[in-house]
């Protein structure tokens, strides 16, 4: 095929483009040609469909998240916001940490193996590109029933990919989480959440200015893998018979990844870079448009000076080539031999294929034929915007209350737990997280299945950082707005459960089709109330990533916003563990329990839903997070209840070390009685295990931040009794761990 | 005590190593694999990782870095090598130590807290142990499952050149339970399990991996 160079495209105005099989719309191809005053050449319009993706553009979204920016709290610790790579907070002694979760939810059903591996890559080069050394890793993770045919080849696939790609990186994998629903089916959720760390000084940026600086593409070579996983992938629903779209999704070379962190890091350490970007959705498209809106506008590129893999590759394809494993820097020439020089210690391919220039479009040329000529930031910033129609959605009228069986006597507390903490949601996670390497760098504090993950980031002072991420997606389907706000107080609990001060946000906000006005309207829910928490709470959003289409036919995932909280501790060695460490502690819950059981893991048992979610008292969580922190010093455990109540958060807590509790409920004081006192899900309690030395510091402290203090037992003998039924821990154990075995091996 | 770590491309616990040293009262030298040039160090670790990415045999690439050309010299001397999870499969794929390391026979990657019996103590790397002292150290590996001849199994056994096996259960289907082995002289150790991820019981499921560290300076002190 000819080249489609912009002087074709001048004189032959009428040629048939594809454009509606590159996913644009009728009015967004008009919109290109008014751009550019003539029809685009196929490899712009390549650019623009990609970077005017849903995935790349945030079209559908856009409207609504400038509420982050509209109700954003003042915070000193936000050092960069929104719309870089990833944000960037202050923790104290010159230190600035990175992090952000982003989703590959799509690529992982289609190739679950290779679609969760380049999730993992994609997210530590955005984390990487900031300048700061990756340290951290956690995948929340989503899949239908788990039972299903389909979860048996998606969930080993997924797992093993993010192991696969993480643990040949070098990177802890300290948290996450794993929920089955039958709204996943066909659906699953993979998102990945990476963590870095740098001096303040070290921040790098995406943006490319100084004329005649150079514009180096390194790492990889491109090949034909992923070419046009954004646009098609990540912006359809999938639909029966396409399974034409498999060899799009990328394939990932971890190996690649972990030189090109050290190569980077050496680079940065030696303050080679004016600007960089890491290749991700879009590839080269997304790279050199963004690095070139973000500077004076000018650069020049030599399209045919990229390192291909393929050599039969065209110049569309190059441009949408998704190949992982890329970065692109813009250097001074007077550097450029130091940079190469490091490169070439680390066998990493580096080349120079153009320069910036002082004009205001992004030309690139391919054998000095002009192929692109826009002015960058149409393709990288002014994508069209919908404000797509709203309606809430039908179903909440008609919603029931849950009516599963209560427990009437102690006698039904045995068959009840066993059934609740064998089920997939509630079983232990150990098959999973025993694939993911949590001790590499030698770093990691606490890892899964503690509350939160936490990474020392300091030998000398003891500094570190907890990581958290949470979501509620029935709560949410529920009632968005409160979903998303509880989903972020759990995550700060979370966070200060362990012994750390939540500091910021970031989140992943997955959910069905944005042309269906019921979705359209969770999503508008869930962001204001997260905009809203975010301000209540005084916590800053560092940034995040939307995941529409998540969607088979009419049926829609749950609405799901995965919130992640970073925290931070001044001295890792008083961090609080979940476990019961020993026998003769006493017991407390903390927080009152209530008789709503709608979204709670019991009522799924019993095939319910419920009718409304619980209403977040923000007050009473800003004073709970207050006490964990001031009263941790006397706290010999803590654990968060919430999915599966007290009776989960009981079984983890005296499972861990193998040290039995004694546990007394008081029916008459608690609404909804030995039930919900067991299984109902009410946010805002922790379950903490005091020394009786320390009890009156504890309870001092619970009537100044007025949080209600139980005792509810004691810790020792080698079972978990509960009102005088007592489950041997050996049983208890089996129950909780062979679930996953028995299902996946 | 000049110990040096070795950094080949995609090593990844060299870093955890360094410190390890360095803990246990020694200075660190860190190590790179496109030199031949171990800058005076006393003994040397080959760290945990996916060097080259492991793509082909594990450590099949690695045997060849120009580093390893010194080691394999020194090592024939009585050097002081101690190579942990990939370095113990590059100690074997340059045959300083017998046998090989193949997929865990479940076919899963595993990262656990092991129960291990040492029962070598005459190597320079675990002469701070008694015989029978039982440890707990992460191991966390894809292809860490030991597989010998009956006859080099035999000899290894007769020899009593099995530095550590699993206690409890078998995580990998290793053969005798062998979770770490020497060469006939001793001074050339493999380990899957991670000592280096032992030494701080902050991070680690506890503090028992020091010693490895701390027995070659004594080892060292004491020559």
């Amino acid at each position: 095929m000819a080249l489609d160079t912009v002087a074709t495209a001048a004189a032959n105005p009428t040629t048939e483009q594809p454009w509606r099989e590159l996913g644009l719309k009728e009015d967004e191809y008009a919109r290109i040609k008014e751009i550019l005053g003539r029809r685009p050449t196929s490899s712009e319009l390549a650019m623009y469909s990609v970077m005017w993706s849903e995935h790349c553009s945030y079209k559908s979204s856009k409207v609504h998240l400038k509420q982050f920016g509209e109700k954003a709290p003042k915070s000193d610790a936000l050092l960069v916001g929104i719309g870089e790579n990833a944000g960037v907070v202050d923790i104290g002694q010159g230190y600035a940490v990175t992090f952000k979760i982003e989703s590959h939810n799509h690529p992982s059903f289609v190739e679950p193996y290779q679609g969760a591996a380049t999730g993992v890559g994609g997210i530590v080069r955005d984390i990487l590109t900031m300048g700061a050394r990756p340290i951290a890793i956690m995948d929340p993770l989503r899949f239908g029933p788990a039972d299903a045919v389909d979860t048996r080849r998606v969930l080993p696939g997924v797992i093993a990919g993010v192991g696969g790609y993480g643990n040949c990186l070098g990177l802890p994998n300290i948290g996450g989480e794993i929920v089955f629903d039958e709204t996943y089916a066909g659906n699953p959720l993979v998102n990945a959440l990476c963590v870095g760390v740098m001096r303040h000084e070290d921040i790098k940026l995406a943006t490319a200015h100084g004329t005649g600086n150079l514009v180096v593409l390194f790492g990889a070579k491109t090949g034909g893998d992923g070419i046009g996983g954004v646009s098609v992938l990540a912006s359809e629903t999938f639909a029966s018979g396409k399974a034409a779209k498999r060899p799009s999704v990328q394939v990932g070379d971890p190996f690649a990844e972990k030189v090109l962190i050290e190569c980077s890091l050496e680079i940065f350490a030696e303050d080679l870079v004016i600007g960089i970007q890491d290749l991700g959705g879009a590839g080269l498209s997304c790279a050199t448009s963004e690095l070139a809106s973000a500077g004076s506008g000018g650069m020049a590129i030599q399209l045919e000076k990229v390192p291909l893999r393929d050599p039969s590759l065209s110049p569309e394809e190059i441009l949408m080539s998704e190949s992982q494993e890329r970065m692109c820097a813009i250097i001074e020439p007077s550097k450029l031999s130091r940079f190469m020089k490091i490169c070439k210690k680390w066998d990493v391919t580096a080349t120079v294929i153009g320069a910036v220039t002082d004009g205001e479009n992004l030309r690139i040329t391919f054998n000095g034929e002009l192929i692109v000529d826009v002015p960058p930031r149409t393709v990288a910033h002014d994508g069209p915007v919908y404000n797509r129609p709203i309606a809430k959605p039908a179903y909440l009228d008609s919603l029931k209350p849950v009516t599963a069986p209560a427990i009437s006597n102690p006698s039904d507390i045995k068959a009840a737990l066993l059934q609740l903490i064998s089920s997939p949601n509630i079983a232990d996670k150990s098959w999973v997280t025993d694939q993911y390497d949590r001790y590499v760098q030698g770093n990691s504090v606490l890892s899964q299945p503690e509350d939160s993950g936490m990474v020392r980031i300091d030998e000398q002072t003891h500094l570190g950082v907890a990581i958290s991420t949470d979501a509620n997606a029935r709560w949410s389907y529920l009632d968005p707005y409160n979903g998303a706000k509880l989903a972020l107080l759990e995550s700060c609990r979370n966070i200060a459960t362990t012994g750390a001060k939540p500091l910021a946000i970031t989140n992943c906000l997955n959910f069905g089709s944005p042309e269906d006005p019921g979705v359209m309207w969770q999503f508008s829910e869930t962001v204001r109330g997260l905009a809203d928490i975010c301000l209540e709470m005084g916590l800053p959003v560092t940034g995040g990533n939307v995941s529409f289409y998540n969607q088979t036919g009419a049926v829609a995932i749950l609405p799901t916003p995965v919130i992640g909280v970073l925290g931070v501790i001044q001295d890792v060695r008083t961090r609080t563990k979940m476990g019961l460490p020993a026998a003769g502690l006493e017991i407390f819950q903390l927080g009152n329990t209530d008789d709503n059981f709608s979204g709670s893991e019991y009522a799924h048992l019993h095939g319910q839903i419920g009718d409304h979610a619980p209403t977040p008292d923000i007050d009473a969580e800003i004073r709970l997070v207050n006490l964990l922190l001031e009263a941790q010093q006397f706290f010999q455990s803590a654990h968060d209840i919430s999915d599966g109540g007290l009776a989960a958060a009981l079984t983890e807590t005296v499972l861990k070390n193998s040290v039995g509790a004694t546990i007394e409920l008081i029916e008459q004081y608690i609404p909804g009685g030995l039930t919900a006192g067991l299984f109902a899900e009410t946010p805002g309690r922790v379950l903490i295990a005091v020394d009786p030395v320390n009890i009156e510091e504890v309870r001092a402290l619970s009537n100044k931040y007025n949080v209600p203090m139980h005792r509810i037992g004691k810790s020792g003998g080698s079972a978990l009794v509960i009102n005088g039924e007592s489950i041997e821990l050996t049983e208890l154990r089996t129950a909780h761990t062979e679930t996953f075995a028995k299902l996946f091996n | 005590m000049r110990i040096g770590v070795v950094t080949f491309p995609g090593s990844l616990d060299d870093s955890s190593a360094l410190r390890a040293i360095r803990l246990a009262g020694g200075t660190p030298v860190p190590l790179f694999h496109a030199s031949d040039d171990l800058k005076e160090v006393q003994a040397v670790v080959l760290p945990g990782g996916f060097s080259y990415g492991d793509y082909l045999r594990c450590g099949a690439i690695s045997r060849f870095a120009p580093i390893m050309a010194s080691i394999i010299v020194a090592a024939e001397h009585g050097f002081p090598v101690l190579g942990i999870c990939n370095g113990f499969q590059i100690l074997c794929e340059s045959h300083l130590l017998p046998g090989a390391l193949t997929r865990n026979q479940d076919l899963h990657f595993v990262c656990t807290d092991q129960a291990l019996i040492v029962e070598n103590t005459n190597t320079p790397w675990t002469n701070g142990y008694s015989k029978g002292d039982r440890i707990t150290v992460p191991i966390k590996n894809g292809e860490g499952s030991f597989q010998a001849s009956t006859d080099t199994l035999k000899q290894l056994e007769d020899d009593g050149r099995i530095v550590l096996r699993y206690a409890d259960k078998n995580p990998n289907g290793s053969q005798h339970d062998i979770a770490g082995i020497s060469n006939a002289r001793g001074n050339v150790v493999g380990v899957m399990p991670h000592p280096e991820q032992a030494i701080e019981s902050l991070t680690g499921p506890s503090e028992d991996g020091l010693t490895f560290f701390t027995s070659v300076l004594h080892t060292m002190v004491g020559r």
